[in-house]
């Protein structure tokens, strides 16, 4: 299982990176879009998945049961959350910059 | 334990939350301009009277440690305070301060601040506060992405063309340091367990030699966090995008955002990857170099005076991260001087720009000029500032750069001193460049007579005016009181390296 999520992975990366070459600003967008979750699928495999239970012990039973980690399930949904944020404000400016400067492609942007 | 002490172990979150609230409290008078000015001021002030007093504390008993939602250490999150992160907290305060006078008079226009230019203010700065006092660097993430949010906004902040494609740039390659930065952060936790600096620093020191896959995340730590501070070869979103914004938020961003990178490889680098052989101070000290020379070379082409300081900026980081790659306590506390020194010197600098463009409506170095005849006083200053930068005893830069030359010295490394000496003449020659263009020779013809010559006394007690005296006078300052503070830097950095106190106050 964690071989096929780090596979997965590199996909993402290559994928992301690759969007992130083009000169299309909304492409450079999508590839953000696609790093950050590859991102966050690397904190969610590196513990190493296993089948456990939820990390909620009540009384005895913890004896006998493996229980899974809580820590990457939290740092994933903060950075979930923040990816959100960053993107939405992304979406944003590329907005700004196709509709209101008429800039699609990164050369146009050349300064001086 | 008695009252007093649980207070004062919450003393370290007094700075970023006070920051928050103030934030916040902006928010609520949306359409106050002016009072939210007062209110940003008296956030600078409260973050100074706490972090004042952080410095005092710590300096006499050791770092803090405030455990958030009551967690015991390497399970919750914890912001501690040392010597280091309390003296950063202190000049993070100093600087806010000033950009919160200099705003009050022809700082920022009324249509950014009409757009809550004070709320995000606040914001960044809780974050670069959060940054320097977390003690988990899950945390430390969480305080970038704050102050980077922060730092995108106000970058865009006024919708100038220049200030959008700016920000592209930025915001690309800030997301892609928090990839390596999470990928990182990911990957030490599935090796050691844990991501408090305290418990990593003590897991990880049984290592003599990092395993291979900790060398990894050693090295996208170093690349996550070169990007944010603007080393070699990742710096060219720094030059493309700090001199767009307006004069306050580039101060603010040339005197803190970068230092939030450079305070975080110092804390990693020494704290928990202080391994040899995993070839990562041997990367640094070459992109040091590498950093400074391009940096440098970089500033003394540009034409306009906010270009150059903005390109200067990365050669300024070579110097701190310098001192971090030749692993010593005596660099370590001589960069943490100079980046002190840089942070006042260089704010300063652009928040002096910012005032000569509004004397000439310009900052184009060609369109300007005679500022000295008209205003010698703003010469003085700018003198002070420029020279200190490049390091002309007494100001603080000579210092800085004499106790770096030391360390490298004692560590037999001449191909570093080489490169201090030979870069800050090139510093030198950029500062002077602006000196003669700016200030030194006749207006051009054509130079709009923007502002007439006004009186002594209007032309200092202006809020602008104050604020740049303030820092220029820090300047001269770090240079006449050179030795307590180079006291204070290096009991403050033997403590990065001596991080038992550290790990028994967290981890007690």
């Amino acid at each position: 299982m964690e071989a096929w999520i780090v596979i997965v992975v590199g996909v993402l990366l290559v994928l992301g990176f690759y969007l992130l070459m083009q000169r299309s600003v909304s492409r450079i967008i999508l590839g953000l879009l696609v790093l950050s979750n590859a991102g966050n699928l690397v904190i969610f495999v590196a513990p190493g998945l296993v089948r456990a239970k939820a990390p909620i012990i009540s009384g005895e039973s913890l004896n006998g049961f493996l229980h899974a980690d809580p820590l990457p399930q939290a740092l994933i949904l903060t950075a979930i959350v923040i990816g959100m944020g960053v993107l939405a404000f992304a979406l944003g400016l590329v907005f700004k910059l196709i509709k209101v400067l008429g800039i699609e492609d990164v050369d146009e942007m050349r300064q001086e | 334990m008695s009252l007093s002490a649980i207070s004062i172990d919450w003393l370290p979150i007094g700075p970023p939350v006070g920051a928050l609230l103030t934030g916040i409290a902006c928010l609520f008078f949306w359409n106050q301009i002016r009072l939210q000015r007062y209110l940003q001021l008296l956030g600078a002030v409260v973050h100074f009277v706490f972090s004042f007093s952080l410095v005092c504390t710590v300096n006499e008993v050791g770092p803090l440690v405030a455990r958030l939602g009551g967690w015991a250490a390497p399970f919750g999150i914890v912001y501690v305070a040392d010597l280091m992160s309390a003296l950063l907290l202190l000049v993070t305060s100093i600087l806010w301060i000033v950009i919160a006078i200099y705003n009050f008079k022809g700082g920022i226009d009324v249509h950014r601040e009409r757009y809550a230019y004070h709320s995000l203010a606040s914001f960044m700065i809780f974050g670069v506060s959060g940054a320097f006092v977390t003690g988990d660097i899950f945390h430390l993430y969480v305080c970038f992405e704050i102050l980077l949010m922060a730092s995108f906004v106000l970058m865009v902040l006024g919708n100038d063309k220049e200030q959008l494609t700016g920000a592209l740039k930025y915001l690309v390659i800030n997301l892609i340091s928090s990839l390596f930065f999470v990928t990182a952060v990911g990957i030490l936790y599935a090796q050691v367990g844990t991501l408090n600096f305290a418990d990593l620093s003590l897991k990880l020191a049984s290592f003599d030699v990092l395993p291979p896959s900790l060398s990894m995340v050693a090295h996208l730590l170093l690349v996550a966090f070169g990007i944010k501070a603007g080393l070699f070869p990742l710096f060219y979103w720094l030059p493309a995008s700090y001199h767009n914004p307006p004069i306050p938020v580039s101060a603010l961003f040339a005197g803190l955002l970068t230092k939030v990178g450079l305070y975080s490889l110092i804390r990693v680098f020494t704290f928990v990857f202080p391994h040899e052989g995993a070839s990562t101070f041997a990367w640094i000290w070459w992109i040091s170099v590498l950093t400074m020379i391009v940096g440098v070379i970089g500033a003394v082409s540009k034409m306009s005076i906010r270009r150059i300081l903005s390109v200067h900026i990365v050669s300024q980081v070579g110097y701190v991260t310098l001192g971090l790659a030749l692993k010593t306590p005596i660099a370590l506390a001589a960069a943490f001087y100079y980046m002190v020194h840089n942070m006042f010197a260089k704010t300063n600098l652009f928040l002096i720009s910012g005032v000569v463009e509004s004397i000439n409506g310009t900052d184009s170095l060609k369109q300007t000029g005679g500022i000295f005849k008209k205003h010698l006083w703003l010469s003085i200053l700018f003198l002070i500032s420029a020279l200190g930068l490049a390091g002309i005893p007494p100001l603080s830069g000579f210092f800085a750069k004499l106790f770096l030359i030391k360390a490298a010295i004692a560590q037999d490394d001449f191909w570093s001193v080489a490169a201090a000496l030979g870069v800050s003449i090139f510093t030198l020659f950029s500062m002077i460049k602006i000196w003669n263009y700016a200030f030194w020779k006749n207006p051009p013809d054509d130079l709009p007579a923007a502002s007439p010559a006004t009186s002594f006394a209007r032309h200092i007690f202006t809020p602008q005016m104050i604020s740049v005296t303030l820092l220029a006078s820090l300047v001269l300052g770090m240079g006449i009181f050179a030795g307590p503070i180079w006291e204070l830097s290096l009991k403050a950095s033997h403590a990065m390296f001596d991080t038992q106190a550290y790990i028994e106050a967290v981890l007690r």
